[in-house]
């Protein structure tokens, strides 16, 4: 086990930028706003988001925007709720948010709250705490949180709690890292972490971490160092993250390093 | 995808990949123009067709198909309907086997299934083909739940079906958890054969030890288990658990308003200059609908409606502990004469816990308030204030006056039959084997908890607290990764076993004897030096006033907000890493001496108390910018903001900040100006 190889990290985030018509990066063109979302964070918190072409990441985001507010994951796909939150967080970032009409926006995501408080992820209909957990975080970076109904958006997460703890896609969805995540941080965002079973959930996430050090995101599956994100993060919104072992996830971690 | 480990590429495949790139690259530009251009003909969905089987994952080829089928359905007879919505289940099959977690295929098939169109054999062929290749897929088990929906499938029949499926392989979590939503429902609607949940349960246990026993690291009937035991033993109906006055206490005030319960509680500075005694309430659950109307206060001392406010640390209307305080500066007090106030609970509907269920049974406390002559002048060291916490100005108490009770009666959750405790006493046989096996010891650990709750504490069954406090501790040595955790439920543990009787807490209980030699004194609890990396027992802690928690390893003060009489607390040498685990104090209304001192404040830069707390960043607060931008002036304001929001409604006279990253002068500087009441910063007078 070494260290965190930073600057390689940035390289390979840069060429992967650049390299568009690689066979990844086709497969994953209609995906390319999460995909800036993730490079362009990383580059944040590394302390290099200077080495990108801002006007050029703006002017791009922008071309992925619809008359209804919603953005699309690349140019000329469709919107969607989840490509229309990793603009704002990439613009965010920048501290852009100016370039947006941020009601529009809003009244995109306002469009998406059903009758039982529950967020689809566009006009087709397909629901699931993810874009509950979007909408919400969406909304706070806009300051227009208000705009939606909270209080039926928090009832419709609860619903999806289960025996465990933890948290589906939809009432009576099976608890997983990656929902928990969503549902943790919309509850966070407005205020009802209260209505968490911070001590049967924490007892769950903490037992993701497997001999390996590694986190798994549910029950028997194998473990992936991005559940060191889902997990961990959950973890730490309900101030549980000392139950696991920091070194051990530390180690895994470093040991998923391609060098 | 998940565990699957990297291969450098070799040359000719480079070459492949690269082919396969452009082939698929020219497909998908072909797919947006046709979908830019709205054109739908047979080509164009063949097109989108073959784009969905080898990338599944291009979400708006299948919002292109949907557009498709609603414009030729528009055109066509309904002869071809039936074809149309084949074809497009036959491209989510197809989809699905390239990948069988694709958001995008299941939704439309979905899509499809809604208009109308399938039969039910047909899908349960497919979810059962699905099971088979992967008997955890969640979409696959989500649309399960949403084909037996749509096609009015019994939830007795879906029950079957996890039994079967488990009887393949128990170690299918996918499955336990499905049997526990299905068996929610029966229970919860009491559908026929499952009114009884004890024979259900019963039945259950037996089940889940296939899953548990046959092999001991496999967590797939790990929280199948404990929801049993929690459905076991839980009540649903929101009770009452303690009070502070508790039932039959006796409240003296003397002359001159200060306040003191024979022997115990006394002079408490707020509570004189405000006149104002709190009435706690404790519930074993978060409730709603506390008011004048749900909780009726008879006394011939009141004239004013009574508004209760819910403790709760982010202004949210449900809290498990509500609070109102009695103005006794409007009331005219005769010397000597004793007033009966009687507190009736639940006697009118509309107390309810966030699960819809009713206040159990109507109950009533009843205490008493009398007002004596002052016999000396309370000298300013006795008004709450101690100035310090060292030993030697401590004495111990060796008992408590009998005419008040500081512990509440039993606090154990009444039952209406015995089949919860034989249900609970036959599983820990299961369980007692222990083997250095994990899961074993947690559980029997957990069923010797359950089982002490169900006991009424007049009988005297053997508690088996000692046994499950040696259980904690070994299996922090069997099980390191997850130490913490075991150390945490050790230490609620131990209180529990602290605070549980008089006879429990005495040794703890110290008399606080001022620097210039007094008649009165006060009874502190001091609980150092107790390795507590967690508090709790809050219930049976309503009565402290003064609270010394040095000297141990506590990072949150979750749920001290019930302790309303708190004046003076020390929290010095823990690990409290940031000001928003502090925020249970801002609910302190009489809280004036506070010792944090030689903790993390400041030193970690993250914060894992931050939306725990009631905060702008949590929506669930206004900010009080224009002040704080006052106050902060040149100081960094992204240092200082949090200690701003927990200590500007403080009205702490003594504050103990030293040995903190964060304490530097100009933070002592800010924080004097936050407090004005402040008299004494880290030991020394301002």
């Amino acid at each position: 086990m070494g260290d965190l190889v930073a600057e390689k990290h940035v390289q390979y985030i840069l060429s992967v930028q650049k390299k568009k018509d690689s066979f990844e990066s086709v497969v994953m063109e209609h995906l390319r706003m999460n995909g800036a979302y993730w490079g362009l964070t990383t580059l944040h918190l590394l302390g290099k988001l200077d080495t990108v072409d801002v006007h050029e990441v703006v002017s791009w985001i922008m071309s992925c925007q619809h008359d209804e507010g919603g953005f699309g994951g690349n140019v000329g796909h469709d919107p969607h709720i989840l490509y229309t939150l990793s603009a704002v967080q990439v613009l965010a970032l920048f501290n852009k948010l100016d370039v947006i009409d941020a009601d529009k926006v809003t009244n995109y995501i306002v469009g998406l709250q059903n009758e039982d408080g529950s967020f689809s992820g566009d006009i087709w209909g397909e629901v699931d705490t993810r874009f509950s957990y979007i909408a919400i975080c969406c909304l706070s970076l806009l300051h227009r949180l208000d705009r939606i109904n909270v209080d039926k958006a928090v009832k419709y997460i609860i619903s999806c709690q289960n025996m465990d703890g933890g948290f589906g896609c939809t009432p009576g969805g099976e608890s997983h890292a990656g929902q928990i995540f969503c549902c943790v941080g919309a509850l966070a965002i407005a205020g009802s972490l209260d209505l968490v079973d911070k001590d049967l959930l924490g007892w769950w996430l903490c037992e993701r971490q497997v001999k390996s050090g590694g986190l798994n995101g549910r029950p028997e599956k194998l473990p992936d160092v991005c559940y060191s994100w889902w997990v961990l993060s959950s973890l730490i919104m309900i101030d549980r993250v000392h139950w696991i072992s920091k070194e051990k996830l530390i180690k895994f971690i470093l040991d998923c390093q391609v060098i | 995808m998940h565990g699957r480990p990297r291969k450098p590429l070799k040359e000719e495949d480079e070459s492949v990949l690269s082919a396969k790139a452009e082939k698929l690259h020219s497909l998908q530009s072909q797919f947006l123009a046709n979908h830019q251009n709205r054109i739908y003909t047979k080509e164009a969905l063949d097109l989108s067709a073959k784009l969905l089987e080898i990338n599944p994952e291009c979400y708006t080829a299948w919002n292109y198909r949907k557009l498709a089928v609603q414009h030729n359905l528009s055109e066509s007879n309904s002869d071809s309907d039936a074809s149309l919505f084949d074809q497009e289940l036959k491209v989510v099959e197809n989809a699905l086997k390239k990948n069988f977690k694709s958001y995008g295929a299941w939704h439309h098939r979905k899509w499809v299934l809604s208009k109308g169109h399938s039969s039910i054999d047909n899908e349960l062929r497919l979810l059962n083909d699905f099971q088979k290749a992967d008997a955890r897929n969640f979409h696959a088990w989500n649309y399960r739940r949403f084909v037996t929906a749509l096609m009015k499938i019994s939830d007795e029949d879906e029950l079957k079906y996890t039994e079967k499926v488990i009887g393949v392989n128990f170690s299918n979590y996918s499955a336990w958890h499905n049997r526990s939503v299905l068996l929610s429902t029966l229970f919860k609607r009491k559908a026929e054969g499952f009114s009884h949940k004890e024979k259900v349960l019963q039945e259950e246990y037996k089940y889940v030890h296939s899953a548990i026993f046959t092999d001991s690291d496999d967590q797939s009937g790990w929280f199948y288990h404990l929801w049993l035991i929690d459905q076991t033993v839980k009540n649903d109906a929101p009770l009452l658990v303690s009070s502070w006055p508790s039932h039959g206490a006796n409240i003296t005030l003397n002359g001159n308003n200060s306040l003191h319960g024979s022997g115990l509680s006394l002079l408490n500075s707020t509570l004189s200059d405000t006149k104002t005694l709190p009435v706690i309430l404790c519930f074993n659950q978060a409730v709603e609908g506390v008011n004048s109307s749900t909780v009726v206060v008879k006394s011939e001392l009141l004239k004013e409606d009574l508004v209760w406010k819910p403790l709760s640390t982010n202004n949210s209307s449900t809290a498990q502990v509500w609070v109102v305080y009695l103005n006794m500066g409007n009331m005219k007090l005769q010397l000597s004469k004793t007033y009966s106030i009687e507190i009736n609970i639940g006697h009118s509907m509309g107390i309810l816990s966030s699960n819809g269920y009713h206040y159990g049974a109507p109950s009533q406390i009843t205490f008493e308030v009398c007002v004596q002559t002052a016999y000396t002048e309370p000298v300013d060291g006795q008004r709450g204030k101690l100035t310090s916490w060292k030993d030697n100005d401590f004495r111990k108490i060796d008992h408590f006056e009998e005419s008040n009770p500081a512990v509440s009666a039993d606090h154990h959750i009444p039952t209406t039959s015995n089949w919860c405790m034989e249900a609970i006493d036959e599983e820990i046989t299961n369980f007692q084997d222990l083997s250095d096996c994990k899961i074993r010891k947690l559980t029997l650990a957990r069923l010797l908890i359950a089982l002490d709750l169900l006991s009424p504490q007049h009988d005297k069954r053997k508690n088996h607290t000692e046994e499950v406090l040696k259980l904690y501790t070994e299996l922090m040595k069997l099980d390191p990764t997850h130490s913490l955790y075991y150390k945490d439920e050790h230490s609620l543990l131990l209180l529990q076993q602290i605070t549980s009787s008089r006879e429990s807490l005495i040794p703890y209980c110290h008399y606080y004897k001022d620097a210039s030699e007094t008649n009165t004194s006060y009874v502190c609890l001091r609980l150092q030096n107790l390795s507590l990396s967690r508090m709790g027992s809050f219930e049976n802690l309503l009565w402290v006033q003064m609270l010394d928690l040095s000297h141990n390893e506590l990072r949150s003060i979750e749920g001290l907000e019930a302790m309303q009489l708190l004046s003076c607390l020390n929290l010095s040498h823990n690990k409290f890493g940031s000001f928003t685990a502090l925020g249970p104090l801002r609910l302190l209304k009489s809280l004036k001496v506070l010792n944090i001192s030689c903790n993390e404040l400041g030193s970690h830069s993250i914060d894992t108390r931050r939306y725990l707390c009631s905060s702008p960043l949590a929506h669930s607060e206004v900010f009080a910018w224009d002040r704080f931008e006052i106050l902060c002036g040149s100081y960094s304001a992204t240092k200082f903001w949090e200690a701003f929001l927990i200590f500007e409604s403080l009205n702490l006279t003594d504050l103990n900040i030293a040995g903190n990253a964060v304490a530097d002068e100009n933070f002592a500087s800010f924080i004097v100006k936050v407090l004005p009441t402040l008299k004494l910063l880290n030991d020394e007078e301002l």
